[in-house]
């Protein structure tokens, strides 16, 4: 009796292990609770939404989702569960990644097992250069804000005060924009690094009137921070009318608009990506991402959308091989048009390239949009450019 | 230097008055009955969250806020007869462990009624923007919080001390045992009282929102802010909640206005001191 059964269980077994030999597991690792769970969500709305207008094989296998909560900021959980996916549950592609430590510990288990990772949030230069089998279709921070800078210093601005939250990005931030915009001849005449968590602005602002720059430059993460500084620097007199205000596409994203009303309008910032881009392509995405989760699409959502666009073409290319070498190789050089315009992928650094809009908030038919008036297409990630070889 | 000092630590003062809304419920609770209830974080949330419903419906922002206080104060009765008062005689751990778990399942019914995203809220025009005086700019909302934490200290200093219901609060925070037996129907004193307190926690958490902003997460962020005051001021003690928030509002904003890389952390510092100073907070019975 006892041997029919085991003779059952491993006939089983060996059954579901064969079956399981045509499904291309990828797991996927993002923050679903706590502080960044909006970012998780957000993200994995992409990956369903591309999964949902793509069907879910591709070159002949069957894709399935494995989705595995980090909770936060935690690189020994995100490090965890990148062992457990490959090894336990036979997960062929690591992906999602909103946090850079998270990253980066998952990046060293994609090294070790040659697995083929798609980083689609976290924005962090070297996070790259930690696994050759990983690839990134979100963004850097160096990207945005050199760029940014540049433009800043070209627009005839000479004097800049920054503010930025004090953790990885925010330092990142502050370190790209100060280094374009002074190469460029300007001054950045003070900088103030605020703690991540920080509820009230006033203080910081006030240092930043003080100084009386022509413009100030503000980094803070999504969530609560972007409406409250907004708030602190409309309380304290900073309009856009009188001082230029500069930053990073956080500040002005929807919710932030929505609390801060008209004291919003002049804004200029620069980002990736936009829900209000105005391309056919992006509408169309907008649209059913918005029948799909009732809601807006944000830059979360596009790293996670084009991220499984990268899977699904590697595979195609590759012909259902999921060898991380080979995906990779597959990955590297990839041109296409995403609803943010168009992006490929750098062979040489596994980043993404992709074109950065200069926006202004103003109020269109009564609604506070961001209104990309300037771009600088095909920006590679220059930190990484200007590392030795 | 004076004058912008003058407009951040208004800021930091009206951040400290929002503080005291959101923990005097706490402090006269725990002073009273022992009993730690950290989800009172989960109440404050609450009525944040009730705000953004009605406001959602149309309801102007000033009609939602005594709604806010009312859901808190009733939802909170309604745990308090069900679930708390069973753990009154228990050790500190098991109450801590009840409603720490309650703050759990209150984020995540948060996250997944409301979505994890912000909340913002549209202010009545009335109360955007700000007055100039004496070159100081003063924020419209900030002194209606004020205001509001203002009228509501003195209601509650007026009740504590000139109503009877006022005087049995008093004598059951003094001594439990003796009010009981000089007749004092102690739970249903407390029923009241942690109704109040909770009730205005949700005022409090209304009010929040357009200054910190509302998210599932707040009754976890603000939890601490909330035990820093209350450990602070004193168990009990109206006065000492009131000092400590202010206190600690606007040693925040002068601490990063005039040493910002020390940041948050003076807060804690300041917090630490006055501990090390008078253990049992500042007008603390313990």
């Amino acid at each position: 009796m006892l041997r029919a059964i085991t003779l059952c269980l491993g006939l089983f077994a060996a059954f579901t292990a064969a079956r399981a030999e045509d499904t291309i597991k990828i797991g996927v690792i993002l923050p679903f609770s706590g502080q960044f769970a909006d970012t998780g969500v957000q993200l994995d709305n992409g990956i369903k939404l591309y999964m949902q207008q793509h069907g879910d094989t591709v070159a002949g296998r069957k894709i399935e989702v494995i989705r595995k909560d980090v909770g936060g900021i935690a690189p020994e959980v995100a490090k965890r569960l990148a062992q457990e996916l490959i090894v336990r549950d036979g997960a062929d592609i690591l992906a999602g990644f909103a946090l850079t430590p998270n990253a980066l510990a998952a990046a060293e288990v994609s090294a070790q097992a040659k697995k083929f990772m798609v980083v689609m949030n976290a924005a962090t230069s070297i996070i790259t250069t930690k696994s050759p089998y990983l690839a990134r279709t979100s963004v850097t921070v160096p990207e945005i804000d050199e760029t940014f800078g540049t433009w800043a210093a070209k627009q005839g601005i000479k004097t800049a005060y920054m503010l930025v939250s004090d953790y990885g990005p925010g330092i990142d931030a502050e370190a790209a924009f100060h280094r374009a915009f002074e190469a460029g001849g300007g001054k950045v005449v003070g900088t103030d690094r605020m703690p991540v968590a920080n509820a009230d602005f006033s203080s910081f602002v006030q240092r930043a009137k003080d100084a009386n720059p022509e413009a100030i430059f503000i980094f803070v993460p999504g969530g609560t921070q972007p409406a409250a500084i907004g708030k602190a620097l409309a309380n304290r007199g900073i309009t856009p009318k009188n001082t230029k205000i500069l930053g990073q596409g956080e500040i002005t994203f929807e919710d932030a608009l929505k609390s801060l009303g008209d004291d919003a309008i002049g804004i200029i910032t620069g980002f990736h990506y936009d829900p209000n881009h105005n391309s056919p392509m992006n509408k169309e995405f907008v649209a059913a991402y918005n029948k799909a989760f009732g809601r807006n699409p944000d830059i979360y959502s596009i790293g996670g959308y084009d991220g499984m666009h990268l899977i699904y073409a590697a595979l195609a290319k590759t012909g259902g091989k999921t060898d991380g070498p080979s995906l990779v190789d597959a990955a590297k050089g990839m041109a296409w048009e995403s609803p943010r315009g168009p992006i490929s992928i750098d062979p040489e650094t596994r980043d993404i390239v992709q074109t950065i809009y200069i926006r202004r908030v103003e109020k269109v038919n009564g609604t506070l949009v961001n209104v990309e008036f300037d771009k600088v297409p095909d920006v590679k990630d220059p930190a990484k450019a200007r590392m030795p070889k | 230097m004076i004058a912008p000092a003058l407009g951040v630590l208004f800021d930091g003062f009206a951040y400290g008055m929002l503080l005291f809304l959101l923990s005097v419920g706490l402090s006269v609770t725990l002073g009273m009955m022992n009993f730690v209830n950290l989800a009172h974080g989960a109440f404050a949330m609450l009525g944040a969250y009730v705000t953004v419903t009605l406001m959602d419906r149309g309801w102007p922002f000033l009609g939602t806020l005594p709604c806010a206080f009312l859901a808190s104060a009733l939802i909170s009765v309604v745990f308090e007869r069900t679930l708390f008062r069973r753990l009154y005689r228990a050790d500190d751990l098991q109450q801590v462990l009840l409603t720490l778990g309650l703050v759990f399942i209150s984020v995540a019914a948060a996250a997944y009624l409301y979505g994890t995203m912000q909340q913002p809220i549209r202010l009545p025009d009335s109360l955007r923007g700000y007055i100039t005086i004496a070159g100081i700019n003063f924020s419209l909302y900030r002194l209606f919080l004020i205001a509001v934490a203002l009228t509501m200290t003195v209601a509650l200093v007026g009740t504590l001390e000139h109503t009877r219901f006022g005087a049995q609060v008093r004598a059951s925070v003094d001594n439990k045992r003796m009010a009981a037996g000089l007749g004092i129907d102690v739970d249903s004193v407390f029923a009241v009282t942690f109704a109040l307190g909770s009730g205005l926690a949700g005022l409090g958490g209304a009010l929040a929102i357009s200054i910190v902003g509302l998210d599932p997460n707040f009754a976890f962020t603000y939890l601490i802010y909330v035990l820093i005051v209350v450990a602070v001021g004193g168990l009990g003690s109206i006065r000492g909640s009131l000092l400590a928030a202010i206190l600690l509002g606007v040693s925040d904003a002068a601490g990063k206005y005039y040493v910002p890389t020390l940041g948050a952390f003076l807060i804690y510092l300041v917090m630490v001191s006055l501990l090390l100073w008078r253990p049992s907070g500042l007008f603390g019975r313990r």
